[in-house]
């Protein structure tokens, strides 16, 4: 399988804060990865730069085999936090605005998405409700028919309705044209089912980057008493909590290390990410 | 059919698929001859990937329970293999060591949690 992004050793700054630190992982053609991580973890930073839409102070970054420009923004859908809309524009206003703008605008086909989001094509933007105005701006994105698209906390902001319908839209959409997918997301419960790939990224930095089933057979939670956790020296503990006398513990290991009293079992993938989540913090 | 996926459950999201279509079918819900939802339209309805729903699928083919027919879809299979004989007797001991554990105070969820629990014991043990 072909990669649809490779980003590799990106580094940048922000008044003097690594935004991004030697950042690197690939994203193959027709997947959909999450990219995970807590506010100002970099996730954002990170879709720009990928987007095009920042040039990175150091590294490299690679759609479809072509560095960020002008022949890979028609390959490359991208829908920010603020979706870029115009409030004072009606929805089919903002479609023909579309059209207009790119060059491989499809109209029937975004017509077509926007009919099924039902968006009435006389309303303004600015009175469309969240959930509307993200169908929008998805459908705004799809309709230059990106082979890659870089969603943005896609789903934050619904309400449960709304995010299934736009989880649905966003799937139906892989299902049919094998559409690659990077959403970032710090809503665990978002990913289970809907990512193939996961990237967690905490303080600028990528943690995990991998297959969601390899990531969880390559991971184990340790449970143990007072003094259990000697066995565990040399084993990568992504993170330990204490739990009742004893500890909890999210360990990066192929096989259990059958020991003393420690009882072990394989994560969810929720246990998984909230364990690097909070295993960084913790440091 | 309609799946019903709860993301907060713990259970991966295509084994709840799994035991969904099995369930179906041996509550008679799905027939053999049935066609299963195609994966993009599990996609658009609930959100999940197409990937997971056809990951679901393969799995359900492989232990027999489906066979894909080319260009048409999934379909229950007409000759399902009959249940192991000795189901019925699991069945019984289940029942028994149930009753046992309502009776030393145990509420339906606990018993789920205790199952849960020693069936994950012995899954780490044996990968």
């Amino acid at each position: 399988m072909s990669d649809a992004l490779t980003v590799g050793g990106l580094v940048h700054t922000f008044d003097g804060r690594r935004a991004l630190d030697e950042c690197s992982f690939t994203v193959p053609a027709g997947s959909v990865t999450a990219l995970v991580g807590r506010n100002g973890a970099g996730k954002t930073t990170l879709l720009r730069a990928a987007a095009g839409l920042l040039t990175p102070d150091r590294g490299r970054v690679t759609v479809f085999g072509a560095p960020p420009g002008a022949a890979s923004l028609p390959r490359i859908g991208y829908v920010g936090q603020q979706a870029p809309l115009y409030r004072t524009l009606t929805v089919a206003q903002t479609l023909r605005l579309g059209a207009r703008l790119n060059p491989r605008w499809d109209t029937p086909y975004a017509q077509r998405l926007a009919d099924a989001a039902q968006l009435p094509p006389a309303a303004k933007v600015g009175t469309l409700a969240p959930g509307q105005r993200m169908r929008l701006a998805l459908v705004l994105a799809l309709g230059k028919r990106p082979g890659l698209l870089l969603l943005d906390e896609p789903l934050a902001h619904l309400d449960p309705v709304a995010r299934t319908e736009a989880a649905g839209a966003l799937m139906a959409e892989v299902a049919e044209h094998g559409t690659t997918v990077v959403l970032s997301s710090h809503v665990v419960a978002d990913i289970e089912g809907v990512c193939d790939r996961v990237v967690v990224l905490a303080e600028g930095r990528v943690l995990l980057a991998a297959e969601v089933d390899d990531a969880l057979a390559g991971h184990y939670v340790a449970v143990g008493g007072p003094g259990d956790l000697a066995p565990l020296d040399g084993a990568e503990i992504v993170e330990t909590r204490p739990d009742g006398g004893g500890f909890t513990a999210l360990v990066r290991i192929a096989e259990p290390v059958p020991a003393g009293r420690l009882s072990w079992h394989r994560p969810t993938l929720e246990e998984m990410l909230l364990g690097y989540l909070r295993g960084v913090s913790a440091r | 059919m309609l799946f019903r996926i709860d993301r907060r459950s713990g259970t991966a999201v295509y084994v709840q698929l799994i035991q969904q279509v099995r369930q179906a079918v041996r509550m008679g819900r799905l027939r053999p001859g049935d066609q299963l939802p195609t994966a993009r339209e599990v996609a658009e309805r609930t959100g999940i990937n197409p990937n997971t729903v056809l990951r679901a699928y393969r799995e359900l083919e492989v232990a027999g329970l489906v066979e894909p027919r080319q260009g048409s879809g999934t379909f229950v299979r007409e000759h399902l293999p009959p249940l192991p004989a000795d189901v019925a007797e699991l069945r019984r001991e289940l029942a028994e060591w149930v009753s046992r554990a309502r009776h030393a105070g145990l509420d339906p969820s606990d018993i789920q949690a205790l199952v849960t629990e020693v069936a994950a014991e012995q899954e780490a043990q044996h990968v």
